[in-house]
């Protein structure tokens, strides 16, 4: 089949940026749309053009360095399916595409189609974790998880940190983001002494970073390539709001030596 | 430099113990003195990063993706082994072991089998703490599966992300450390030397990717903990930024390369489709527990697989293997059916592929019983080649997936230059001539959780490091390298893509150094690899700038290490005159042409010494003794 891309493409992170338009023939059905970007990529370093930069890595859906906007839709057309995983043959001959990096104040784009989220590893820095330093656990089986916890817990961990949610936002919140790691945690037994005080640390920098709040539009659910629910969001705020309550500011007394 | 591997004497199960007892302690207070640089943050960087951080050293972690979460270490699926023995079936830390030490072929440390063994069940205590959310049983203990043709069920698994889970536990405490101001992290910024002063590894030399800037790091240690190097395939089921060059940087700096042609060939992964294909993915080895592989039984037999009856299919696996059937171990499958398919009883439209049919499990448990299993997994086949598995039989071919091979390490993880830790995958490994399913997570942070925090301790206590800076000649030296290297691959403004050069490479690796291999297509491939090396430096076409993020420069400086890998890979095999878990040498077979081995003459592994530009690597030999697993002839049937 034969393509009409418009690309975004910005040399550097202070520099305006504009849509460039690409024609592209002979794209087979079988491609990933990023394969049919290497595709393109080699025509234009053939013609001494710079090819367009985009992030990827393991392009089997797991690692969450792809991904951009294909004609307004965060990942592109297909449910569930990061870029790297979608394939043309959802896409018909002469189709006209418009490719767009993620769109957030706190995901600055570095380079054409890439954008910086290392926003979201202050966020987790922030508490997304549970506090057990190697070699301190209890054995695995000491504390019993009912399964149907295990499994909500497993369902908000599956989030790949790809950004999709922020870029779908309206208000680019990261909420989807931030609470699907405030359930995985919230919900084991393990992460409950540090629940409340992880939601509220990690609430607070996600404001910091420059993210906007929920208005529970759900476009974030609705592009999100692992299928986190919006339902997150709810025990995020939960957990946010005890935690407000009744936050201590950390006391230490001396005398232990 | 004769090799020491500073394996301990004594019973085995007390060796990793004694060993510990005996290394040296370095003061609490004298931790934060010591700067430790670790290249790569997936399980063994991302735990040996945190873990030393917990401790009290002075971390700084540097990944070449926009952030630890993403290394490769993510996408393994399947589960990770730990002798719990939780299911009372016969499992303990010992049958560990000696799985481990024959499903290598006999070609790995005894000594580091057991304490990989020993380790694994503190492995899961620790990533249950940090709520890892492992699969359970509804009376909410774990649960666990049997895998890659284990008999007993060791494997520990979150439905099929377990790397996934697995490493955003290490990334998660790495990340508390990096709160805490005692790890620094450089994402984005990729390792392109070392610094050795006075023989010992004192440093690196990196680029950020972002700004292009090349900067000198001085430390008292480094710890490599950069994955494998099946990319030089090109084709393979790794990320597509996973590379050989921080290893090879240290090969080229004195760091003996251990084993370069063990790799691992995975049997079940999504055949090519066509030439712009840029991965391979793999489907879950847990998908041979249900799955039955099957070919035509006659040869070219183009009859969609539902027309094939069931008494003109050949299930070659149960038929050859009765007592394993589908679950053989990963070489054997692999081979199998690189043999169908040279047979002419290959299936699709390359004739490069063989069928994993689900009909029997659908029939005998439901459907809703396997969507359980591996619903995701179906899901992924469907998006990519548009068939259900559900209906269609699955349509599998192996593929390279796992690098045994990699830096010799001894029993304490230092390679050949001391204060050069290596980790994981990158290093030449546990796992002998083949590792089984489910160990790589397993090896990759009971190096990083629990063996580098003893033994890199001991070294910094002992070791006597003077005082050096930036300025330090070798460090200038270095750097100035890194960056003449890089103006030389801009300037060159060929006329072929970096991408071109590495598929012809990939090409040659997989016709001559791959499933099968022989003394005249290895080196032949050798003089192939040359020539192409050496159009490389004359022709590769490079754009843009050194200033800027520039993927085809990374790659550029990726792939040129790749051509000089692939061309030891080729002499490892070339000289290996056995065949032994994934290296299969035409030559040495069987009468039923199965894998032979020679002990007498091979029960060693190879590690290639580097000795200039022009010169041929020098051999060093480590022997292997087997004091407890006796060297049999592998067989499952």
């Amino acid at each position: 089949m034969r393509l009409t891309l418009n690309i975004w493409r910005q040399k550097s992170p202070t520099d305006q940026g504009k849509m460039v338009p690409y024609s592209l023939d002979n794209v087979s059905e079988h491609m990933s749309f990023l394969e049919m970007l290497d595709v393109l990529n080699e025509q234009l370093i053939s013609k001494g053009d710079e090819p367009v930069a985009f992030d990827h890595d393991c392009r089997e859906g797991i690692c969450g360095s792809c991904g951009f906007v294909i004609n307004g839709v965060a990942h592109g057309p297909r449910r569930g399916t990061t870029v790297c995983q979608l394939h043309m043959r959802s896409f018909n001959d002469n189709d006209e595409l418009y490719l767009e990096p993620w769109r957030a104040a706190a995901f600055p784009v570095v380079k054409d189609l890439v954008v910086n989220r290392s926003a979201f590893d202050r966020i987790i820095a922030a508490g997304g974790y549970i506090s057990v330093p190697t070699g301190s656990a209890p054995d695995g089986n000491a504390i019993p998880v009912p399964k149907i916890e295990s499994d909500l817990a497993m369902s908000a961990a599956a989030c790949i940190g790809c950004g999709a949610c922020v870029a779908a936002c309206p208000n680019a919140s990261a909420s989807l983001f931030t609470s699907a790691k405030i359930s995985h945690l919230g919900l084991l037994p393990q992460g409950q002494p540090e629940r409340n005080t992880r939601a509220v640390r990690m609430v607070g920098q996600a404001m910091e970073e420059g993210f906007g709040n929920c208005t529970n539009i759900g476009e974030c659910e609705a592009v999100c390539p692992k299928g986190i629910q919006l339902e997150n969001i709810a025990r995020m705020n939960r957990d946010y709001l005890v935690g407000a309550a009744l936050y201590r500011e950390p006391q230490a007394e001396g005398g232990a030596g | 430099m004769a090799l020491n591997s500073r394996t301990p004497s004594g019973p085995i199960e007390k060796r990793w113990d004694n060993t510990k007892f005996e290394m040296k302690l370095v003061n609490p207070a004298n931790k934060r003195k010591y700067n430790v640089l670790v290249v790569g943050s997936g399980l063994a960087g991302g735990a040996a990063a945190a873990t030393l951080a917990e401790l009290g050293y002075n971390v700084k972690c540097f990944c070449f993706q926009d952030s630890p979460r993403r290394a490769h270490s993510i996408a393994a699926q399947g589960g990770i082994n730990a002798a719990k023995n939780y299911q009372n079936d016969g499992d303990s830390i010992y049958r560990l072991f000696y799985d481990t030490v024959k499903g290598g072929d006999f070609r790995a440390r005894e000594s580091n089998v057991y304490r990989l063994a020993q380790i694994s069940v503190n492995i899961i205590d620790q990533a249950v703490a940090q709520g890892v959310p492992f699969a359970r049983e509804y009376g909410g203990t774990l649960a666990n599966r049997s895998f890659g043709g284990a008999q007993v069920s060791r494997t520990f698994y979150a439905r099929g992300q377990t790397g996934q889970q697995l490493l955003l536990g290490a990334y998660q405490a790495l990340e508390r450390q990096i709160d805490a101001g005692r790890v620094k992290m450089f994402p984005r910024t990729e390792m392109l030397d070392l610094i050795v002063i006075d023989g010992k590894a004192r440093g690196i030399v990196s680029r950020n990717l972002i700004t292009g800037e090349v900067d000198i790091h001085i430390a008292d240690a480094v710890l490599l903990c950069t994955g494998g190097y099946g990319n030089v395939f090109y084709l393979s089921t790794n990320a597509k930024g996973s590379n050989v060059t921080a290893s090879w940087r240290a090969y080229k700096r004195g760091a003996y390369f251990g084993n370069p042609c063990f790799t691992q060939i995975h049997p079940t992964c999504i055949p090519v489709s066509g030439d712009y294909q840029s991965k391979l993915t793999l489907m879950s080895e847990s998908l041979r527990n249900d799955g039955r592989i099957w070919v035509p039984k006659k040869q070219g037999d183009t009859r969609q697989p539902q027309q094939i009856p069931d008494a003109e299919r050949d299930y070659y696996l149960e038929r050859i293997y009765p007592s394993f059937g589908n679950l053989v171990p990963r070489d054997v499958a692999s081979r199998a059916a690189k043999r169908m398919c040279d047979e002419g009883r290959g299936v699709g439209p390359s004739g490069l592929g063989v069928y994993l049919d689900f009909g029997a499990s659908i029939e005998r448990l439901g459907q809703q019983a396997i969507s359980e299993r591996y619903g995701n997994l179906f899901e992924m086949y469907e998006r990519i080649t548009g068939d259900s598995p559900y209906s269609t039989p699955m349509r599998i071919f192996p593929a390279v997936h796992y690098t045994m091979g990699g830096l010799w390490v001894d029993y304490h993880l230092m390679s050949t230059i001391p204060g050069l830790f290596v980790l994981g995958e990158a290093n030449f490994s546990d796992h002998g001539a083949n590792r089984l399913g489910a160990s790589a997570l397993m090896q990759g942070l009971a190096d990083g959780y629990f063996v580098i925090p003893y033994t890199l301790g001991n070294y910094l206590a002992s070791a006597s490091l003077e005082k050096v800076d930036d300025s330090h000649a070798a460090a200038q030296s270095a750097k100035s390298e890194v960056t003449g290297r890089i103006q030389k691959l801009l300037s060159i403004k060929g006329k072929r893509t970096v991408d071109s050069f590495h598929k012809e490479l990939g090409k040659y690796m997989w016709e001559y150094c791959g499933m099968g291999r022989n003394k005249q297509g290895l080196e032949g491939a050798v003089q192939k690899i040359r020539g192409l090396k050496d159009e490389y430096w004359q022709n590769v076409n490079v754009l843009g700038e050194s200033n800027d993020l520039n993927q085809s420069l990374e790659k550029a400086g990726r792939v040129a290490d790749f051509l000089e890998l692939g061309e030891l890979m080729c002499i490892d095999a070339a000289e290996r005159n056995e065949s032994c878990g994934g290296h299969f040498r035409e030559e040495y077979q069987t009468p039923e042409g199965e894998a032979m081995r020679d002990d007498d003459n091979f029960a060693h592994a190879s590690a290639w010494e580097y000795r200039g530009e022009g010169q041929s690597a020098a051999l060093h030999k480590e022997a292997l003794t087997f004091e407890y697993v006796k060297p049999s002839q592998r067989s499952y049937k």
